[in-house]
């Protein structure tokens, strides 16, 4: 890090096509992944709210272990999105 | 309740502003260049871009309103960290890179990149405004309300302290400055939040009374209340007909309420009475501290756990919810009661639940449709859970971060930092908030005061500390939307669609005075708006966030067929009709306009459901119907 005032030299950044394809395209499956992920938790809270109120893993209830799990997906993808998206000089697609 | 004032938390406070002022003016001489103003010269490293995120997002609302929530009814306040969690996914997948990729300081410019058209200009700059004082206004009265009981000033004071602070933050130095004061808050807030989860866990849970606070008696036969000596039951007339509750005045003339229970028993209440003349009584007696006066008595306590145990020792943090969710809890419901004279009496009472029931969804006033059997009551939920998924990526003051960074490289690592700070941040919210319900301090007059009431069951310090971080959650976040707002008048409107010819030191000018202006309109919005519930307002600013900018912004990335036309047509439906039928809800019709909310015309409250599919369908629709006239262009440019 720089001084208080973010001053080291920012270097212009190099557009790649291929690149910029293939981290949509990534970006793109991770998020569909997700979507469905939450919009289970969405469909069981407003249509099986009992199901969801049990005990699950360890007696702990599956609206908890969902809920966090659904923080805890988000961290892990946007880890893993992080490690296999690609960056100028990495070349193109694969 | 009447909270004391903290010296300490005033101090801690000060320091605060006072560093972050300091290092604002130390800044400003440096911040001459538009996107040195705008956008921090995109030199600001990613790892401190991803906490300024967190310290930009956490508002008010999700700290302070979420553990309050949780506080009061249990699971369903962590619906919101949910969802507002889940957003970032939007975020980081579909918007960060192609909006660093294609934009120079504000959102519009991104919009705007292929086609340069004043109308996208001028319908993302509205929309960035009208967002931007959707959720201004709720951080803004909330550090009115947050000031009384944290610091001991009036509302007024906390409102003008809040705006003063942070347009002068905003207009030394801009983006830079407030960066800092986001970054600083984001770790601050995330750090202590961590700190208390873990004393929480070490102190476990316990049946016995807190000190300063005591159970209420419940299951208490009517004849021991009734026929005690000198005690006149007072007549179930009037507004009090018809209602659970029995009154009695006792030989000092003071009035208690008792509420009639299962198998002619009576559980003690607490009532909060208004009289005419404005002066109050709490529970019978004049409020105060002073002598002959009397105060709300602070609850939250477990009254069974496991194993019919009196106290746990320290948990686990999956322990910590078996332990809850096997557990009885007293909650508290309210009842206001107007009589004819006018005077307003809110009865305060018990409601022992099982952890089981408000361990799930459905256990708030908010959520508890989601158990009913009509589909349209199913939709209110499904439709805010959309709206918060979808609005966080449609924020402009979280967008236009993203143009603080070098690349976009750093741009997805700030947003990996962010979901994470974030992340840690909304897990520990239901610690915070369980914790809460079963600390012995809370106000049953004010969920809002739940988290920093937490910290005072440990010590006054940790109380000081939070209370001043509470308070300064509102300037991280404030910062932003006045940045936001100043970049979409400067840039947007006055440079890109008015093309008032500027050179860089003008353009850095009018954009200090419009957020100069902002900041007062801000405050004066916080003013005016003390009295009014605002806290759905935050809800509806993701609404109109979602319902406005997403459809434009997923099209513009996706569909190669995209318009100008099609996108202006989208931005300005999407928000006018998020914005019209939120003003014909149901929550409208009783918190804004206080009439029938069965009479409104919508069937539910949360747009987005139906208004982000229209703002797709209306983008294709006019694309289509005005494809020849826009010749296409291939790929994506460069800003």
């Amino acid at each position: 890090m720089g001084g208080l005032d973010f001053k080291p030299g920012a270097p212009q950044e190099e557009e790649d096509e291929a690149i910029v394809r293939y981290n949509t395209r990534l970006g793109v499956y991770l998020f569909i992944a997700y979507v469905a992920f939450y919009g289970g938790f969405m469909a069981m809270s407003a249509f099986w709210p009992e199901v969801i109120g049990s005990p699950w893993l360890g007696g702990v209830n599956m609206s908890v272990l969902y809920g966090f799990a659904l923080i805890v997906v988000a961290i892990m993808l946007a880890l893993l999105y992080q490690k296999l998206s690609r960056k100028p000089g990495d070349g193109g697609a694969k | 309740m009447i909270h004391e004032t903290s010296i300490t938390a005033v101090l801690v406070f000060l320091f605060f502003a006072g560093t972050v002022l300091a290092i604002s003016f130390y800044l400003g001489a440096k911040a001459k260049s538009a996107k040195g103003y705008f956008a921090a010269g995109g030199h600001i490293p990613w790892f401190v871009n991803g906490i300024a995120f967190a310290g930009d997002y956490l508002s008010a609302a999700s700290f302070l309103g979420i553990c309050g929530m949780i506080a009061f009814f249990g699971y369903d306040g962590f619906l919101y960290s949910i969802g507002y969690l889940a957003g970032w996914i939007v975020a980081l997948f579909i918007v960060a890179e192609p909006l660093k990729r294609l934009g120079r300081y504000t959102f519009a410019d991104a919009l705007d990149n292929r086609f340069n058209s004043r109308g996208i200009k001028l319908a993302a700059a509205i929309s960035t405004l009208v967002v931007s004082c959707f959720y201004l206004i709720p951080q803004m009265v909330g550090a009115g309300a947050l000031i009384q009981p944290l610091l001991g000033f009036p509302h007024y004071v906390g409102v003008l302290v809040v705006g003063t602070v942070v347009t002068l933050i905003v207009v030394t130095a801009g983006m830079v400055s407030t960066t800092w004061v986001q970054f600083i808050k984001g770790s601050l807030l995330v750090c202590l939040c961590l700190f208390i989860t873990v004393l929480l866990l070490m102190r476990g849970f316990s049946t016995a009374d807190k000190e300063g606070s005591r159970q209420m008696r419940a299951g208490v036969p009517v004849a021991e209340v009734t026929g005690a000596p000198g005690v006149q039951v007072l007549p179930a007339e009037g507004a009090w007909a018809d209602k659970p509750f029995v009154r009695v005045r006792d030989d000092k003339g003071i009035v208690k309420v008792w509420k009639k229970e299962a198998g002619d028993t009576l559980s003690e209440t607490q009532t909060l009475t208004v009289l005419k003349d404005g002066s109050k009584l709490a529970n019978g007696l004049p409020r105060g501290k002073g002598e002959g006066q009397g105060d709300l008595v602070p609850v939250g306590y477990a009254s069974k756990l496991p194993g019919g145990v009196k106290e746990t020792g320290p948990v686990g943090p999956f322990e910590f919810f078996t332990t809850m969710q096997d557990s009885e809890v007293i909650l508290w419901g309210n009842q206001k009661i107007v009589d004819a004279e006018g005077t307003t009496t809110t009865v305060y009472f018990q409601k022992p639940t099982e952890g089981k029931a408000f361990m799930a969804p459905g256990s708030s006033p908010t959520f508890s449709k989601v158990k009913s059997e009509k589909f349209s009551d199913k939709l209110d939920f499904l439709s805010l859970m959309l709206a918060l998924f979808c609005g966080t990526a449609s924020l402009p003051h979280i967008l236009i971060r993203y143009y603080t960074v070098k690349d976009q490289v750093s741009a997805r690592k700030s947003t990996v930092v962010g979901i994470a700070a974030i992340g840690v941040f909304y897990i520990l919210t239901l610690y915070l908030g369980l914790g809460a319900m079963t600390s012995g301090t809370l106000d049953v007059t004010d969920s809002n005061m739940s988290a920093p009431l937490l910290a005072k069951s440990f010590n006054s310090f940790l109380f000081a500390v939070l209370s001043a971080v509470a308070f300064t959650t509102v300037l991280g976040t404030v910062s932003g939307l006045i940045m936001a707002a100043s970049g979409a008048v400067a840039h947007d409107l006055m440079t890109n669609f008015l093309k008032i010819p500027m050179d860089d030191v003008k353009k850095v000018r009018s954009a200090k005075i419009a957020a100069a202006c902002v900041g007062c309109l801000a405050m004066v919005l916080g003013i005016l708006f003390a009295k009014m519930n605002v806290n759905f307002l935050v809800g509806w600013a993701f609404n109109i966030a979602a319902s406005a900018n997403l459809p434009a912004l997923a099209m513009l990335l996706f569909w190669r067929g995209t318009t100008k036309q099609g996108i202006t047509a989208a931005i300005t439906v999407g928000m006018l009709s998020s914005l019209g039928w939120i003003l014909l809800s149901a929550q409208a019709y009783k918190d804004v306009y206080g009439i029938d909310p069965t009479t409104a015309i919508v069937p539910f409250s949360q747009p987005a459901i139906v208004t982000i599919p229209l703002g797709f369908a209306v983008l294709v629709i006019v694309s289509l119907l005005t494809k020849k006239s826009t010749p296409a262009v291939a790929g994506t440019a460069s800003a």
